[in-house]
């Protein structure tokens, strides 16, 4: 008999399941099809370095097809409506696609229109974004021209996709004006919602030593009721004003529209799901992987790749009537670009906070959450990385799924 | 760690957070409210603790944008009730762990 694994999504954690899923389930059984509306495949890391010129557009996309393994169909549509009660899945072309098993790997958006006046008539003006691919060659134009004034890097509303990246950009914009001798010129002020630069308490502090040492003011507990784009100034809730030049701003985001169409996801439409199998909480034959979910650990390619080695096997072991494995433990690994050449490497999970240490072994050759020109290589490196084992569905040489338990935890 | 709040005796963490809602009374948030600057609870800062203590009991995550559609209160009166951190502080007085909500 014929049955049918489909995977709604092709960025980095769809891709993935795809590449084990073809391995491992026998192709005279199980038929397997992913949907996506584009046919490019986005290194999001790589918007990062867009607005800098680090990157242009063709180092950071290729055509999807190429990831998908031979076996798989690859299909590129927009979805309509996910009805799990029905086990189908119908297209906004009309189509309708029923599966035995589903994996719901949607990722997440920016939602600018959350946010009172940011979408205003100075939109990539000079209210830009840059986790967009169109987003950050706007960005990159609009940095080439500033010379001077006030730019205010700017997190609206937590959980965000790769929650470091914001601060990466700031010290990048440090390093970039100092290169072109203009540093001083500018003023830079990184606004955020938490209570210090990042979500997790030790990190925060480190990552906050760096703001301060580089001259960028910092903005805490600051949630914005609005953009006054009349006057340039983001407005929190409790009255604070910032003025900006330039706002480079992440707006809140939310998983895909679908997922709100079809009554799967909570107030941000993130899918509840459970945070050690991944399996939907609502429907057993449905299970959802990377930015789409709903739990505790970061939105990041990192965390999606750790997923998917948990995933695999336990859509075996549920196409098996198996028990699933409580296995997948919140395990996320950042490089964070820190300007100068240099990155700090974090790694963390639901119970452990990021720690120093070394870096896959106890002797490195990285080292966690202190600057090196080798964490920044390795960031660099990472991007072949990428394109030639994540999205294949290999192990990364040395780390593993779970997280390794720190050598000695400090209290 | 013990602390002794408005007389009773209760279980806080390294931050003055209560570690067992149950232990709760509204004299103990009376008294963390002046701890946190607060002042005199009204009815309108009794609506919210309330609403957060229900909502905590049923396992919800608790997020500013959950508060602001709650129909409780709005995200507005919720600064102006709890000004400097209007969830965190609200969740301190409520006798409920500071909400995680952010990764």
């Amino acid at each position: 008999m014929n049955k049918h694994l489909l995977i709604l999504g092709a960025g980095t954690a769809g891709t993935m399941m795809a590449s084990h899923l073809r391995r491992k389930l026998p192709g005279a059984e199980w038929r397997i099809t992913v949907v996506d509306r584009s046919d490019r495949h986005l290194y999001q890391p790589g918007l990062l370095f867009l607005p800098f010129g680090g990157y242009t557009e063709h180092d950071i996309v290729r055509p999807a097809q190429n990831f998908i393994p031979s076996g798989v169909a690859f299909v590129v549509a927009e979805i309509a409506a996910i009805t799990p009660d029905q086990r189908m899945v119908a297209l906004k072309d009309g189509r309708e696609l029923r599966y035995d098993v589903l994996i719901i790997a949607t990722g997440c958006r920016t939602a600018p229109e959350e946010t009172e006046g940011m979408l205003g008539p100075k939109w990539r003006v000079n209210v830009h974004d840059f986790y967009t691919l169109d987003g950050a060659k706007a960005l990159r134009d609009k940095l080439a021209a500033f010379s001077e004034g006030r730019l205010v890097v700017h997190v609206n509303e937590m959980p965000v996709k790769c929650p470091v990246a914001p601060l990466e950009f700031t010290f990048l914009a440090d390093t970039f004006f100092r290169e072109r001798g203009i540093r001083e010129k500018v003023k830079l002020t990184y606004v955020t919602p938490l209570s210090g630069a990042f979500t997790k308490p030790k990190a925060s502090k480190k990552l906050g030593h760096l703001l301060t040492d580089k001259g960028i003011e910092i903005v805490t507990d600051f949630v914005a009721e609005r953009v006054d784009q009349e006057h340039d100034k983001l407005v929190c809730f409790d009255g604070r004003e910032v003025p900006y030049d330039l706002l480079v701003t992440t707006p809140t985001n939310m998983g895909d529209e679908a997922v709100r169409r079809s009554g799967l996801g909570d107030d941000l439409d993130f899918i509840p799901t459970h945070k050690h199998t991944l399996q939907s909480l609502q429907h057993p034959d449905v299970f959802v992987i990377g930015d789409a979910t709903n739990l505790p650990a970061s939105k990041a390619g990192s965390v999606a790749h750790f997923e998917s080695e948990t995933l695999a096997d336990n859509i075996l072991l549920h196409i098996a009537g198996r028990p699933l494995k409580e296995e997948f433990d919140g395990h996320s690994n950042c490089f964070v670009e820190s300007g100068n050449g240099k990155a700090l490497l974090i790694d963390f999970n639901y119970e452990y906070e990021p720690h120093e240490g070394g870096f896959p072994f106890s002797f490195g050759p990285m080292k966690l959450l202190e600057e090196s020109r080798l964490n920044h290589l390795g960031k660099l490196a990472f991007r072949h990385v990428y394109w030639n084992v994540l999205l294949r569905g290999w192990p990364l040489p040395g780390i593993s799924r779970q997280k390794k338990k720190p050598a000695a935890m400090p209290e | 760690m013990k602390r002794i709040i408005a007389g009773t005796e209760v279980d806080v963490n390294e931050e003055g957070y209560l570690t067992d809602m149950s232990q709760w009374s509204e004299q103990i948030a009376a008294a963390i409210a002046v701890e946190e600057g607060i002042g005199t609870l009204t009815a309108a800062h009794m609506k919210v603790i309330r609403y957060l203590r229900e909502q905590q009991a049923k396992g919800a995550a608790l997020t500013i944008r959950s508060m602001g559609k709650s129909g409780v209160v709005t995200t507005k009166e919720l600064y102006d009730l709890f000004p400097g951190g209007p969830l965190k502080k609200s969740s301190k007085i409520a006798g409920i762990p500071k909400p995680v909500g952010c990764i």
